[in-house]
């Protein structure tokens, strides 16, 4: 049977590289990442209850204890920024870092022994990383009517572009763990011991202005930091709300008294982020 | 196997050492076009080294080896854009459709979109998968699998397909099953094969077969013609004491027997007739005889002195390999 079904196959035939060939090679390594994020189904409901989680859970309980200092400003609403950025942190994050599982359960070596080169399996898992993380983060910002936020599309838009930023810039991060670690257990600790304490220490839930003199340090070397606050900055530029309960709400990110502007942490979050897509092409480069 | 054409692979001198241990120690051999090439032998041999050199998983420490006339170091990228692969690991992603993997793989290949369809629907049915293209992988049985991993190899029309222990861990129906793809893509296709296993008799299948051991190769050549040069019958004892017997065979017809599998086991021309002898003889209890025809697995044991199995029953470690053989020995 089968040496009648060969005969009349026409016989496939593998190219030079060319730059044509590994951008569709990256597009199919961010295509699968797609198909199996909309087969996990334990994946998409966290997808969509985490952040009203985030939001309304935490939120509300909180609200009853802020409620004098935020000047009139719901809880909510004030952490609706940060919310939108723990959202796309974790997503990333989690998402990039399947190249581990990749690695565990063989399929690396797929990918590995494919006449490709290393950067486009990368830049294809960064990108399916991006995808997944900034369309949670759409539906956190789907969401910002029922916080008291306005419909602005010029808010939405460049709220949507502040994501997208974040997004890469995280999974340039995962990446760069998970080709580091040899192990998927590993990445468990990371987890623990470096995702958790960021989003805490990043200011999502909390202004960033008059805290401890440790917790401040701490904050400020927090690359998070600086994709919240634009964010934040951002949210309030389009809310209508007391002086006071801008300035405490919404302070800035301070370097010795020197107010960052918005822009320049923008731009530190893309140095940051192109700077570790760099490292994990460098070291992914390496594997043998 | 003789040809004019150039050889597919051809392998000169090559060393691969990890750290202190030597993996494979010099090893050397070509390949013709659409040869079904075995490399035999124990779990530890170097077979694998060797085939993760051959396909650019790992570099030589030194030593050369091309595959379709490109080196495997400086022209990397051209021998990959040769080979197709199963590896003895799966490496298949379970949570995509069979359809789904062989598509990304495509993709990967950079190969022409128009004839993907047509080649994913033959090499399925090839396979005996096309029935189940649209169930994920990790509904499939290990055979499926393997049949998959197949598919993917070929599915670039590789020259060579590199086959690392393709049925290990296989029923013998499977197992017999993929042998039948193997030879019929090698006849249709002209693939070179070039195949790693500790089967014993899936090494039939091959047109050659090296024998290595401890990371060298130490014998190479046909089935037929490795067979002939064992030239004797093999003769399996059960003794009621298998020292004694060793002994008496020594002492009483010069004969040097070993222990293997449990039963003394030795070679000698016309085991029929030699059997008769054996029972008038020998003075020590018989409880079975066994007179078989040279195969496979007696080349092995005459290039290595031990069988596969018992080669590695010690584990997979070389040194553990080495200290049980020294053991034996001493017994002996």
């Amino acid at each position: 049977m089968s040496a009648a079904v060969m005969a009349d196959v026409a016989a496939a035939r593998v190219p030079e590289r060319t730059w044509r060939s590994e951008a569709r090679a990256a597009r199919a390594v961010w295509r699968r990442d797609m198909i199996r994020f909309a087969n996990d189904r334990a994946q998409l409901m966290m997808w969509l209850v985490q952040p009203l989680l985030f939001l309304f859970v935490l939120g509300s309980g909180l609200q009853s204890l802020s409620a004098a200092s935020t000047d009139g400003v719901d809880l909510k609403t004030f952490i609706f920024p940060g919310v939108v950025c723990v959202a796309v942190f974790f997503t990333a994050m989690i998402s990039a870092a399947s190249l581990v599982w990749d690695r565990e359960l063989g399929f690396l070596k797929e990918m590995m022994i494919a006449p490709v080169s290393r950067t486009s399996i990368i830049v294809g898992k960064c990108v399916g990383g991006a995808t997944i993380a900034a369309s949670q983060g759409v539906i956190v910002l789907a969401l910002a009517g029922l916080v008291d936020v306005p419909y602005d599309p010029l808010l939405i838009l460049v709220a949507f572009g502040l994501l997208v930023l974040l997004a890469f810039t995280v999974s340039a991060f995962g990446v760069l763990v998970a080709v580091t670690i040899k192990q998927a257990q590993t990445f468990t600790w990371v987890m623990q011991l470096v995702v958790f304490p960021m989003v805490f220490l990043s200011g999502a839930l909390y202004p960033v202005a008059g805290l401890p003199g440790w917790l401040e340090l701490l904050n400020r070397v927090n690359p998070l930091t600086y994709a919240v606050d634009p964010m934040r900055h951002l949210v309030f530029s389009h809310l209508d709300v007391s002086e006071t309960a801008r300035r405490t709400l919404d302070p800035g990110v301070t370097w010795l008294g020197w107010h960052l502007p918005p822009l320049f942490e923008v731009g530190m979050v893309l140095l940051l982020g192109l700077t570790m897509l760099g490292l994990a092409i460098r070291r992914f480069a390496r594997t043998e | 196997m003789t040809s004019t054409l150039p050889p597919t692979i051809e392998v000169d001198d090559l060393v691969k050492s990890y750290g202190e241990v030597d993996a494979v120690r010099g090893v050397s051999f070509a390949v013709a076009p659409g040869e079904v090439f075995g490399f035999l032998g124990p779990n530890g041999a170097g077979k694998s080294t060797t085939i993760n050199m051959l396909c650019t998983l790992a570099e030589p420490t030194s030593g050369a080896a091309r595959v379709s006339g490109f080196d495997v170091v400086s022209r990397r990228d051209d021998v990959r854009r040769q080979i197709g692969l199963v590896f003895q690991d799966p490496t298949l992603d379970v949570r995509l459709t069979a359809e789904q993997n062989l598509w990304f793989h495509a993709e990967l290949y950079d190969i022409d979109p128009g004839v993907i369809p047509a080649r994913i629907d033959q090499l399925l049915e090839m396979v005996g998968l096309a029935d189940r293209r649209e169930q994920a992988v990790m509904t499939f049985s290990g055979g499926m699998k393997r049949r998959l991993e197949i598919a993917r190899g070929l599915l670039h029309s590789p020259r060579v397909l590199f086959l690392d222990e393709p049925t290990i861990g296989l029923d013998p129906q499977t197992r017999s099953s993929i042998w039948r793809y193997i030879r019929a893509l090698q006849e249709t296709e002209g693939t070179t094969i070039f195949m790693t296993t500790h089967y014993m008799d899936e090494a039939e299948f091959c047109d050659r077969i090296a024998i290595m051991d401890r990371g060298e190769i130490v014998v190479l050549d046909t089935p037929e013609a490795l067979k002939a040069a064992v030239g004797a019958d093999r003769v399996v004892l059960g003794t009621a004491d298998d020292d004694a017997a060793l002994v008496a065979l020594r002492d009483r017809f010069g004969i040097e027997a070993t222990v293997a599998e449990g039963a003394v086991t030795f070679h000698v021309s016309n085991g029929e007739r030699f059997v008769p002898r054996l029972f008038a003889e020998l003075d020590v209890g018989i409880t079975s005889v066994a007179v078989s025809r040279p195969t496979l697995d007696d080349v092995f044991m005459r290039h290595t002195g031990t069988t596969i199995r018992d080669a590695e029953t010690g584990g997979v470690a070389d040194l553990d390999r080495t200290m049980m053989r020294t053991m034996a020995g001493a017994k002996r």
